[in-house]
């Protein structure tokens, strides 16, 4: 077991990635085999997951050097910084891995049914796949160019799988959208590690904290970082591909590309918090992260209201849930080096941080639901939907635990984390914390016109009775055990496992010590 | 458009075997000279594409089959992973057959020295397999896309 | 200054690709736009490694004289370029694939036309 601990970094990685290439060989003989390999593999990723984040949770830093003699030879003793590729996995880091993992989870179980009579099946289930490669090598690197390779992996298998149906026309033209706007933040990012590089001749982002000078140059490549990973979490200014791409993916896919915005602004995390964290442009990016949450939050609910497509009002929600994260992370980056950080500001930090888990559950949830709706349905429309409680029970109890959680009522999780937000940002100014109980209220009428249009009323005339197929709801059940657990006991949840995520990454000397210090 | 002339066709039937050799030769001496695996690749394929604008995509669809080059690129980039996952005693991705007595084992001497291909451990062969899955990628993708301008084309007569 | 100025033409090139993806209407005009771009933050990233009179950093019949490791360029950004060349091969294959399919669907190319989301 402590083999399996010792080099579980790059197991968790190249577990899918052997396993991506394995499924058109096996695709040729089977499909039923196909179908149980992906999900034995991703079972097998999940449980690996569980146990290395416990491991992670309890113990500290693990550190995995690629190709060296011994994994944790980081610096070997010619030079005085580190050679080869190191992954560096903090709490923060193996917390955005469970998130990936169960939603990788739910969404493979749902795919099984949802995708069954499409063709290509194979190159579904390989992209899915190396979706999961590509976040969790996003998430679990050390190293800025490596960053930048997993993100390109991430964002070209996301658009591929985001055309799947491409007997629609609107498919493709969604799928195009987010690879141009994808187009644009990659070689950003990869011009300012190039400036990186270029300054200090060390491209590992712990070497790269220790030798940071905050000159001009660094300021412009936190600039260019900033917007390219704000860029592709979807917040205000730059969320116009949000709902286009959302829309016409199918809903499994919808439910990853979730969480793949919330790898990028992982990414956006790490860049402020250890990369930048000791410079004087602190305080600065935590006010321009706060104003992207505020406007994001806003923005995204107001437009969502008059949709009549569900799954576009939905991706809406999702900008406006990425807002309430950036405002409580935003809150804690700009309180870094005071002293009041440690009352007030982890706990927005905290607050922020269970806001991404929840809202990768209860989001993914909602999408899978109305992923659920278009089956049986074959339409996304509110105004043609109507009556579905009759014959979709289960359904209906699913899209009401996801709409509770995100409108942030107690008992559930959404309410928890949104609490902690409120509570914590009052400090920093009374009318950021008003505007987010606002925008909260508003999501909760909109919610609530979704579910009075279209479960409430007399059923519709030509759809066929009954639930829809097994895998489908294993899927969502998935979420919901996952969202009930947090609801039944958040106290537990944000001391074992958020409060060790938001002290890692607001701790960057432990960081750099793991890597340089041995 | 009218089919390419007798002379083109022969050319390129001349032309290809040079265009592969001179590939394949750039992906085995990828660490001795410059070149390696994605650039021998994308070498070889341009020759494949040659064939392919010479002869048009009806003669080399009947030859070469799309499901075969899935075959060929999932193999390749099992071969690569497989590799990385033999060091797994140490640790992924590390060089296992550098320094041993197995194939590509020999240390070469430090400075300038005139390339002995019996060294690099594992990266020839894992140019190799970089290698097979780009011929096979690249191929395709240009098979593919050229296959759909013509079925475009007869639909529109 | 006049060591900048590869690095400044470099910076120019992204510029124009940026230009091209933001202002042209066309989706293949686009699409080389996107490659535009692409090559000038690659052309950025290779220049970095440059050293004067220096020779390329390969064992194999070295000539004579050369002092290791200070006569050589460095390679660590031939390698990022390369990765990053690739790169840009795949995600070029995929937006023709997709203009190709917007073409069988709304029979025109122009990003104006192409409208079926927002109906």
């Amino acid at each position: 077991m402590s083999y399996v601990l010792l080099h579980a970094p790059a197991l968790l990685i190249a577990i899918p990635l052997f396993a991506a290439f394995l499924t058109p060989i096996i695709d040729r003989f089977s499909k039923r085999a196909r179908n149980i390999f992906v999900l034995a593999v991703l079972i097998i990723e999940e449980i690996l997951m569980i146990i290395f984040a416990w491991d992670v949770f309890t113990n500290g830093i693990h550190i995995y050097t690629m190709g060296a003699p011994n994994p944790t030879s980081t610096v070997p003793l010619q030079s005085a910084v580190p050679v080869r590729i190191v992954l560096e996995v903090d709490g923060m880091s193996a917390f955005m891995g469970l998130i990936s993992t169960t939603v990788s989870l739910a969404a493979g179980f749902y795919s099984i049914a949802f995708v069954r009579k499409e063709t290509g099946q194979g190159r579904y289930y390989t992209l899915l796949l190396l979706m999961l490669v590509g976040m969790l090598g996003m998430e679990f690197t050390g190293d800025m160019f490596n960053l930048f390779v997993f993100f390109e992996i991430l964002s070209i298998a996301s658009a591929a799988l985001v055309a799947y149906r491409s007997y629609y026309g609107d498919a493709v033209e969604g799928a195009f959208k987010y690879l141009i706007i994808s187009s644009i933040a990659g070689p950003m990012v990869l011009f300012a590690v190039a400036l990186l590089y270029g300054e200090y001749g060390v491209l590992n982002i712990a070497a790269l904290a220790k030798a940071m000078n905050s000159t001009t140059l660094d300021m412009i490549a936190l600039v260019l970082l900033i917007s390219a990973f704000a860029m592709k979490c979807g917040a205000v200014p730059m969320h116009f591909w949000v709902p286009d791409s959302y829309t016409v993916a199918p809903a499994s896919i919808t439910a990853m590309l979730v969480v793949a915005s919330q790898a990028s602004l992982y990414a956006l995390f790490r860049i402020c918090f250890t990369l930048y964290g000791n410079t004087p442009y602190v305080a600065t990016s935590g006010a321009i992260l706060i104003l992207f949450g505020l406007l994001s939050m806003f923005i995204g609910v107001t437009m969502a209201i008059p949709q009549k497509d569900i799954k576009r009002l939905m991706s809406y929600h999702a900008i406006s849930q990425t807002g309430y994260m950036l405002l409580g992370v935003g809150a804690g980056l700009c309180l870094l080096g005071n002293p009041d950080f440690s009352t007030y500001g982890m706990a927005a930090m905290e607050g922020g941080i269970f806001h991404i888990f929840n809202h990768a559950l209860y989001k993914g949830l909602l999408f899978l639901t109305a992923g659920a709706i278009f089956y049986k349905t074959k339409t996304r429309n509110l105004n043609e939907i109507r009556g579905l409680a009759h014959s979709m029970k289960f359904t209906t109890i699913f899209f009401l635990i996801g709409a509770f959680s995100i409108a942030g009522l107690p008992p559930f999780n959404g309410f928890a984390s949104k609490l902690l937000i409120y509570e914590s940002v009052y400090h920093v100014n009374p009318i950021l914390s008003i505007i987010a109980m606002l925008v909260s209220i508003l999501t909760l009428a909109s919610f609530m016109k979704v579910f009075h249009s279209a479960f409430m009323g007399p059923a519709m005339k030509d759809v066929e009775k009954g639930e829809v197929p097994k895998s489908m709801l294993f899927g969502m059940i998935v979420l919901t055990a996952g969202i009930i657990l947090f609801s039944v006991a958040p106290g537990w949840v944000v001391n074992h496992i958020v409060h060790p995520a938001a002290q890692s990454l607001a701790n960057q000397s432990a960081y750099i010590q793991a890597v340089m210090g041995d | 458009m009218s089919e390419p002339s007798k002379i083109v066709k022969t050319i390129a039937s001349i032309i290809f075997p040079f265009t592969m050799v001179f590939g394949i030769y750039v992906i085995l001496h990828g660490h001795l000279t410059p070149g390696g695996g994605f650039q021998g690749g994308a070498i070889v394929a341009s020759g494949i594409v040659l064939l392919l604008v010479a002869f048009g995509s009806a003669e080399i669809a009947k030859r070469v089959k799309e499901s075969h080059l899935s075959i060929l690129e999932s193999a390749g980039a099992l071969c690569f992973i497989s590799l990385a996952f033999l060091g797994l005693f140490k640790t992924f991705f590390y060089n296992f057959l550098a320094g041993s007595n197995f194939i590509f084992g020999r240390i070469p001497p430090f400075g300038s020295n005139p390339g002995d291909m019996n060294t690099g451990g594992v990266l020839p062969l894992m140019n190799m397999s970089v290698g097979l899955k780009v011929i096979a990628g690249l191929s395709a993708i240009v098979l593919v896309l050229s296959l759909f301008a013509r079925s475009r084309k007869q639909k529109k007569r | 200054m006049i060591h900048n100025i590869p690095y400044l033409a470099a910076v120019a090139l992204a510029i124009i690709g940026l230009y091209a993806v933001l202002f042209k209407r066309n989706l293949i005009k686009i699409a080389i736009g996107i490659s535009i771009l692409e090559s000038g933050v690659n052309l950025f990233l290779i220049t970095l490694g440059y050293r004067e009179n220096a020779v390329a950093p390969i064992y194999t019949n070295l000539p004579e004289g050369t002092s290791i490791p200070e006569g050589m360029t460095l390679p660590v950004p031939q390698a990022l370029t390369l990765t990053s060349i690739v790169i840009g091969v795949a995600v070029l294959a995929l937006i023709l694939s997709f203009a190709v399919k917007i073409y069988q669907h709304y029979g025109t190319l122009d990003s104006r036309e192409v409208r079926g989301l927002r109906k």
